[in-house]
């Protein structure tokens, strides 16, 4: 599993700062969510952790992130790889313009890997995940030959850790466009989840969601921690409470307070955090 | 409350008397065509090059022009779409800094905005210049020169329209900037540039000023590049200027067979974008 510690971190669009300085140590194997207002620059730091900011022509960065040790900001860096190791879940779901099955197909395609890789792939991680849960599954890895079936067996992994598994499996080849915008989301965590990270990046995972494909997600969310960092940034206080291990908060550009959520939740160390938990600020 | 009922009614009524002048224009445009045309169309007018009394409304037909036209209008669309598909990818925020990329759609609007006897001309100068005869190859060429920006710019906003949020999940998977033009951007605006592809094809058989000087006339159909080429547009222009009734009623059936086409491109595109809009999110 990957640390993450931000040193000095300054992130600024055009001539305006909005991140000043932030310093933290992101725990590994843990659910950290980032908090506070709009506008704060929850989503700002998120896209700075895999460097999706360099999309932007006039995003600025300094300071330090390190992944395991590696700054990921160094020139020499190799963002394809950090993109890799570090999977993000956008706001909005966004499904890639083909099918469902290719949706999730997409990141170890591009990424190249050999039949054997991926069936390698499969049977470690059906020992790695859920090894206590029963698993629905009707194929079994070890008996096959070196059939095109590599695929989709990940496919149907990757679908089953996602938790949609069931509700799409007799149309795996239909437009993932077609499906409802809740399974669309847990869709991009299974997408994500192919390109085998070790980080998680959520945004707002929920925020397009309904209350019941929320609770699905957010359970997913808890049963991925085990083999997974995960950094969720979220605006609704009653999930960060329901999810967090551990919390950042964010006013202004400024981490004011973080630590593990029993503490930031009940003894709050600063004024602001302990206005916006208790909805005086918003 | 009262005025703003009137306002909606005016609004209303105005709406309601530019669609009626824009149906009234087509259906007038058709009608004309028909009544004056019907009558010379005929099944040797569509297969048929001119025969000896063609010019005093007796024998052939206008195969030679149908035929040209069609060459005309394909050619310069293939060579077009070589062009424009790169260029207006070309254009987009990961290839070109937005100054330059704006720099340059001036420019094509510019070269949109051409007459298209300036076209001509100019492709005239060239061949001359070149010691080339008026030639199905001058013509092509011309006429690529007065769709290409179409192309490009009708291609250039329909990709631009791709949400920056879908290719960031494509690039947040690790996938190369190319990786995403192709396997996500080029998917998602596929309907909008088979559209693009049609709007120019539509343009270009219809121009007649540009290939005037460029591409001849003959009575024949080519059989090679440096043969003259007959089109419609040019088949109309000729027939309506000529004193003899039965000539300029095979005018009109040319314009007809014109209209034909064009409608047949529309409805083709139409059928084509909405086949590949199977993936798409709206």
């Amino acid at each position: 599993m990957s640390h993450i510690s931000l040193r000095n971190l300054k992130i600024s669009y055009d001539d305006h700062e909005v991140l000043h300085g932030i310093n933290v140590d992101i725990p590994d194997g843990q659910i950290t969510v980032v908090i506070g207002p709009s506008g704060c620059g929850k989503t700002t730091l998120l896209k700075g952790l895999n460097r999706l900011l360099d999309l932007y022509e006039e995003v600025k960065v300094e300071g330090q992130v390190l992944i395991d040790g590696v700054n990921i900001y160094d020139p020499q860096a190799d963002v394809l790889a950090l993109r890799k190791k570090v999977g993000f879940l956008p706001q909005k779901p966004y499904p890639l313009p083909m099918s469902i099955y290719d949706n999730i197909a997409f990141g170890p395609r591009i990424h190249g890997l050999s039949r054997q890789q991926i069936l390698q792939q499969v049977q470690e991680l059906r020992k790695n995940h859920f090894s206590d849960r029963e698993y629905a599954s009707s194929a079994q890895p070890a008996a096959l030959p070196t059939t095109s079936r590599e695929m989709d067996l990940l496919v149907e992994h990757y679908l089953q850790l996602a938790g949609l598994w069931d509700e799409v499996k007799d149309r795996l080849h239909a437009p993932a466009a077609k499906l409802s915008v809740g399974q669309q989301q847990r869709l991009a965590l299974a997408r994500a989840l192919a390109v085998e990270p070790d980080v998680i990046l959520a945004d707002e995972p929920t925020s397009a969601l309904d209350p019941i494909s929320a609770k699905l997600v957010e359970k997913q969310f808890q049963l991925l921690k085990q083999n997974y960092t995960i950094v969720v940034v979220t605006h609704i206080l009653r999930q960060a409470r329901r999810i967090g291990d551990y919390v950042l908060f964010l006013y202004l550009g400024e981490l004011v307070e973080h630590g593990p959520a029993a503490q930031v939740f009940t003894s709050p160390c600063d004024e602001r955090t302990r206005a916006y938990i208790s909805g005086e600020i918003s | 409350m009262h005025w703003r009922k009137w306002e909606e009614a005016i609004f209303k009524a105005l709406m309601v008397i530019s669609l009626t002048l824009v149906l009234a224009s087509l259906a007038s445009i058709l009608i004309v065509v028909i009544a004056r045309g019907a009558s010379a169309l005929s099944l040797s007018m569509l297969t048929q090059t001119p025969k000896g009394g063609y010019y005093l409304g007796k024998e052939g037909g206008i195969a030679n022009a149908i035929v040209g036209s069609l060459y005309l209008a394909l050619g310069a669309s293939f060579l077009a779409i070589l062009v424009s598909l790169p260029l207006a990818f070309a254009l987009q925020r990961e290839y070109t800094k937005r100054r330059t990329a704006n720099l340059t759609r001036l420019v094509l609007d510019i070269l949109w905005g051409t007459p298209s006897i300036v076209y001509g001309a100019f492709g005239f100068v060239v061949m001359q210049y070149l010691g080339l005869r008026a030639s199905l190859l001058g013509g092509v060429l011309t006429l690529t020169l007065v769709i290409l920006p179409i192309m490009t710019r009708a291609m250039d906003e329909v990709i631009r329209m791709v949400p920056l949020e879908l290719k960031e999940v494509s690039y947040a998977a690790g996938a190369t900037t190319i990786e995403t033009t192709l396997a996500v951007v080029l998917r998602q605006s596929l309907p909008g540039i088979a559209t693009a592809m049609m709007l120019a094809f539509g343009r270009g058989i219809g121009d007649a000023a540009s290939i005037l000087f460029t591409a001849g006339y003959t009575d024949y159909i080519p059989h090679s590049l440096f043969d003259p080429v007959a089109s419609l547009p040019l088949a109309i222009f000729f027939q309506i200027g000529t004193p003899i009734p039965e000539v300029q009623q095979r005018a009109y059936a040319s314009a007809l067979i014109l209209l034909i086409i064009v409608l047949l491109v529309s409805l083709a595109s139409r059928l084509l974008s909405r086949r590949l809009s199977r993936h798409i999110l709206r």
